[in-house]
């Protein structure tokens, strides 16, 4: 990849603004960018090719490392999933339907965005362990889900719930009611209007959300740790094995796995960005 | 069935009612529960255990450590979230896409990743740490570590805010203040400042949020020093890994409520400055 070569600008610059101040405030966003964010992650780009090509594919092809990526892949998918039925059904009540209590909802919606991570982590541990509130009653069902895979899908439904749902809301809000009342008026039952004409004019906004929230969960890693119980090969996280070979002094093979991580970012950033061009286009 | 006759864009009562019993449900499951857990757990045995659990100097240690990186942090990103939007919004030039794009980035890269890159650069084994210990500088396990991983996950925050709503916003009054003889430093405070005021601090608020409750990223960068280097949420994890429940919980509620304070504030902005916060919804 190479990030660092397309990464400043080309400083070919012409401003027809009237006003002063580009060279500084351009300047000085350039600056900051490069320092916070863009020299760092080449930093970490250029790192793990000390060890030869070879090298770099045996630290990210072991077997403890595909463990945790398929994890991590796996149980961001199913919570995005979870999140894409349950937050497109949060969405649309909160868009269509007047209830009481609606504005707390709408309001609650962001929680997980607001609430560290390390919070929600052993919140939801102390929630779902043997002896809890969710834990105790699934016990008895014989379920367990803290210190399991299915405890890390708990965390990333947690963490996801506010990018299908906030993703969906202005442009449901914004949806045209005139297609859906020709479809009524021409016969359609309201299962069918919602199947043939709502569902695929929200189809590309539902992806973009739902994308949002597996790109959000592949990385995440507070609320994860706490609930997981990190066995390695079974519930270990990949931003937990960075972490890992970092105690490890392991700085190559923690920046090989955090390669991996950062390319994975950056192709959902662009078909991210493709999906969004794609949704504007479909309104 | 009697009554008033639906509309045909409109859902059979029934199924409004199994919507939002689904909606209210599932977020009362995912998002109620885990935050009434942390306040339960914190007051399992008394509020004076957990006020003690707060009054403990580790704990103090950690809120002085937490405001004092936020408050180091957030002016940073604050000054470049303004001089960001207003080179893009107020000017243009060719690549500018791009540049948002680059903005953005932080916000897609696991946090854990965000600490790595430092750790690559100023850790004992990275590009400058033999220099570093040459001259007895001290960047990771330090402050200036947690501040710049602070940064960089909260970089794009407040730029996020600003830029769409000054490029809606135009240059006509600020080219008006400066034909009339405005300098551009007085156009930008008694001009374009004024009218993204409200956006200004939502952007601000937010940053404000993750700062103080950011965990993968300063975990890395961090070492967990007791006292020293540990913010709230590390405090909260070294407490609960050493199954002293009430004190993480007791660390944890305060953070709870910042959160809760914060999606008030934030609502509120939002119902009061509709107009004038171009760019809510969705991060």
């Amino acid at each position: 990849m190479s990030l660092a070569a397309t990464a400043v600008p080309p400083p070919r610059i012409r401003s027809r603004s009237a006003l002063p101040g580009f060279g500084l405030a351009m300047g000085f966003t350039l600056f900051y960018l490069g320092l916070i964010v863009l020299i760092p992650l080449a930093a970490l780009i250029i790192r793990p090719w000390s060890l030869g090509f070879s090298g770099f594919w045996a630290e990210i092809t072991a077997p403890r490392v595909l463990a945790a990526l398929r994890l991590s892949f796996g149980a961001s998918a199913v919570a995005a999933a979870v999140n894409s039925v349950f937050g497109f059904i949060v969405a649309w009540v909160l868009v269509r339907y007047r209830f009481p209590g609606k504005r707390l909802i709408d309001a609650l919606v962001d929680l997980p965005f607001a609430l560290p991570t390390a919070v929600a982590g052993i919140a939801l541990s102390a929630l779902y362990a043997g002896n809890g509130w969710i834990g105790r009653p699934l016990g008895h069902l014989g379920i367990k889900i803290a210190y399991t895979p299915y405890g890390v899908i708990v965390a990333l439904i947690f963490i996801g719930l506010p990018f299908v749902v906030r993703t969906l809301q202005p442009v449901l809000a914004d949806l045209n009611r005139d297609s859906e009342e020709a479809a009524a008026t021409l016969g359609a039952t309201r299962f069918q209007t919602f199947r043939r004409v709502i569902l695929p004019m929200l189809a590309p906004t539902l992806l973009t959300g739902t994308a949002m929230a597996f790109a959000r969960a592949v990385g995440e890693y507070g609320s994860v740790i706490f609930i997981a119980g990190n066995l390695p090969m079974v519930s270990e996280i990949t931003p937990l094995l960075i972490i890992i070979k970092l105690q490890e002094y392991d700085y190559a093979g923690a920046a090989a796995v955090g390669v991996v991580m950062l390319a994975v970012s950056f192709i959902f950033l662009l078909a991210l960005n493709a999906l969004q061009a794609w949704a504007a286009s479909r309104r | 069935m009697t009554g008033r006759p639906r509309a045909a864009t409109e859902d059979h009562p029934l199924v409004k009612f199994a919507l939002c019993a689904i909606a209210i449900g599932f977020i009362a499951l995912f998002l109620v529960m885990p935050l009434a857990t942390v306040f339960s757990e914190a007051l399992a045995q008394g509020w004076r255990m957990a006020f003690d659990a707060l009054a403990e100097p580790d704990a103090l240690a950690a809120i002085r450590l937490t405001l004092i990186v936020a408050a180091i942090a957030v002016p940073c990103n604050m000054v470049f979230g303004l001089a960001a939007s207003w080179a893009i919004a107020k000017f243009d030039f060719r690549g500018k896409n791009l540049l948002i794009t680059l903005i953005d980035i932080p916000f897609s890269v696991s946090p854990v990743v965000a600490g790595l890159v430092y750790v690559l650069i100023f850790g004992l084994q990275g590009w400058l740490g033999q220099w570093l210990r040459d001259h007895d500088i001290k960047i990771v396990f330090a402050l200036p570590g947690i501040v710049l991983a602070t940064i960089f996950v909260t970089f794009p925050f407040v730029a996020r805010e600003l830029i769409p709503l000054m490029a809606d916003q135009g240059r006509d009054e600020e080219e008006a203040a400066v034909s009339l003889g405005a300098s551009g430093w007085s156009t930008f405070f008694r001009v374009t400042l004024p009218n993204v005021k409200w956006a200004l601090l939502y952007g601000v608020l937010l940053c404000n949020a993750r700062a103080m409750g950011e965990f993968g990223a300063v975990s890395v960068v961090s070492g967990h020093i007791r006292g020293l280097t540990n913010t709230m949420p590390l405090h909260v994890e070294v407490l609960y890994n050493d199954y002293q429940y009430v004190g993480a919980f007791a660390v944890a509620s305060v953070l709870a409520l910042l959160a809760l304070v914060t999606l008030a504030l934030k609502s509120l902005l939002e119902w009061q400055f509709a107009g004038e916060i171009a760019a809510s919804h969705h991060h």
